[in-house]
């Protein structure tokens, strides 16, 4: 494993570069391809109202996905992850527009742990909700 | 209605093993947008260390929730899945994940709990591949929301 971050570089508080991940019907249609999940409530709106939805919901897998970017991106080696959860606080509604939705999420290093391990905290939000709680990823570096 | 205490604990029989391929993991990683090319390119996994191209961390999900479908499917148990959620998901990695694995998953009912009228099932499922050894496990709460009053 060949993380592009140095333990001895990083302090408690670091933070990791922000990003932002666009999601639209047409993304949550490939990823409910991809991983299998075909739950209408993520593609079917008359569906998702019926059972008390505001409007299609994104997977939270699919978020949970992209959450993780900003920590592989950031260590360079996805295989470098020991450890990741979370909690699905609150859905993110997808509109049926040329928009869609936004993710917004960004990170620090919430504590240095053994082995060259440090733990990240992870945070997500979309339209101004938390959409993530607990998001908490351990990461291996160089 | 409340689900049977007597389920906690239990452990459902391994899975049929399921065949990591290199075009499955490049579909998901295309469809989270995710471009780092140790997903696609052998070569680059090989010069983060790694024998293969690997998944994206979330990857294994799909296979740990399809074999989770045999305790939420499991008529005896009675969960009703039609007004299930996702609220906790987490996974404690030995390795990633890559192509060519065939992993199997045992799954346990860690534990039930209910609460307002909500049940609450935590499922633990231990992935191994085709040596034996741990690959990952990964821990998914479901909640059924108490139904509506007529």
């Amino acid at each position: 494993m060949t993380a592009k971050i140095s333990y001895s570089d990083v302090e408690v508080g670091t933070e990791l570069p922000a990003q932002t991940f666009p999601v639209t019907r047409a993304t949550l249609v490939r990823y409910a391809g991809a991983s299998g999940d075909f739950n209408p409530i993520h593609w079917n709106e008359k569906f998702a109202k019926e059972v008390g939805l505001p409007d299609v919901i994104a997977h939270g897998m699919f978020t949970m996905a992209e959450a993780i970017r900003v920590v592989t991106d950031w260590v360079g080696d996805p295989g470098a992850v020991v450890e990741y959860g979370v909690r699905f606080t609150k859905p993110v509604v997808v509109p049926n527009d040329d928009r869609g939705a936004v993710i917004e999420v960004g990170g620090k290093v919430a504590a240095k742990l053994d082995d060259n391990t440090v733990r990240v905290d992870l945070t997500a939000t979309s339209a101004g909700q938390k959409v993530l709680g607990m998001s908490r990823a351990v990461v291996r570096l160089a | 209605m409340a689900l049977d205490q007597s389920f906690v604990g239990r452990t459902y029989p391994p899975t049929e093993p399921y065949e990591v391929g290199r075009e499955k993991i490049r579909e998901f990683a295309e469809a989270v947008g995710d471009t780092n090319p140790a997903y696609t390119d052998a070569e680059a996994a090989k010069a983060l260390g790694h024998p293969d191209v690997i998944a994206p961390p979330t990857f294994v999900f799909s296979i740990t929730f399809k074999a989770a479908g045999q305790v939420v499917q499991d008529p005896r148990l009675g969960l009703d899945y039609s007004r299930v959620v996702h609220g906790d998901q987490k996974f404690a990695y030995r390795r990633p994940v890559r192509a060519g694995d065939r992993l199997t998953v045992t799954s346990t009912i860690e534990a039930i709990k209910s609460l307002a009228g909500n049940d609450i099932l935590d499922i633990r499922g231990e992935v191994h591949d085709e040596a034996g050894e741990h690959v990952v496990t990964a821990w998914t709460k479901l909640v059924a929301r108490a139904a509506e009053e007529a």
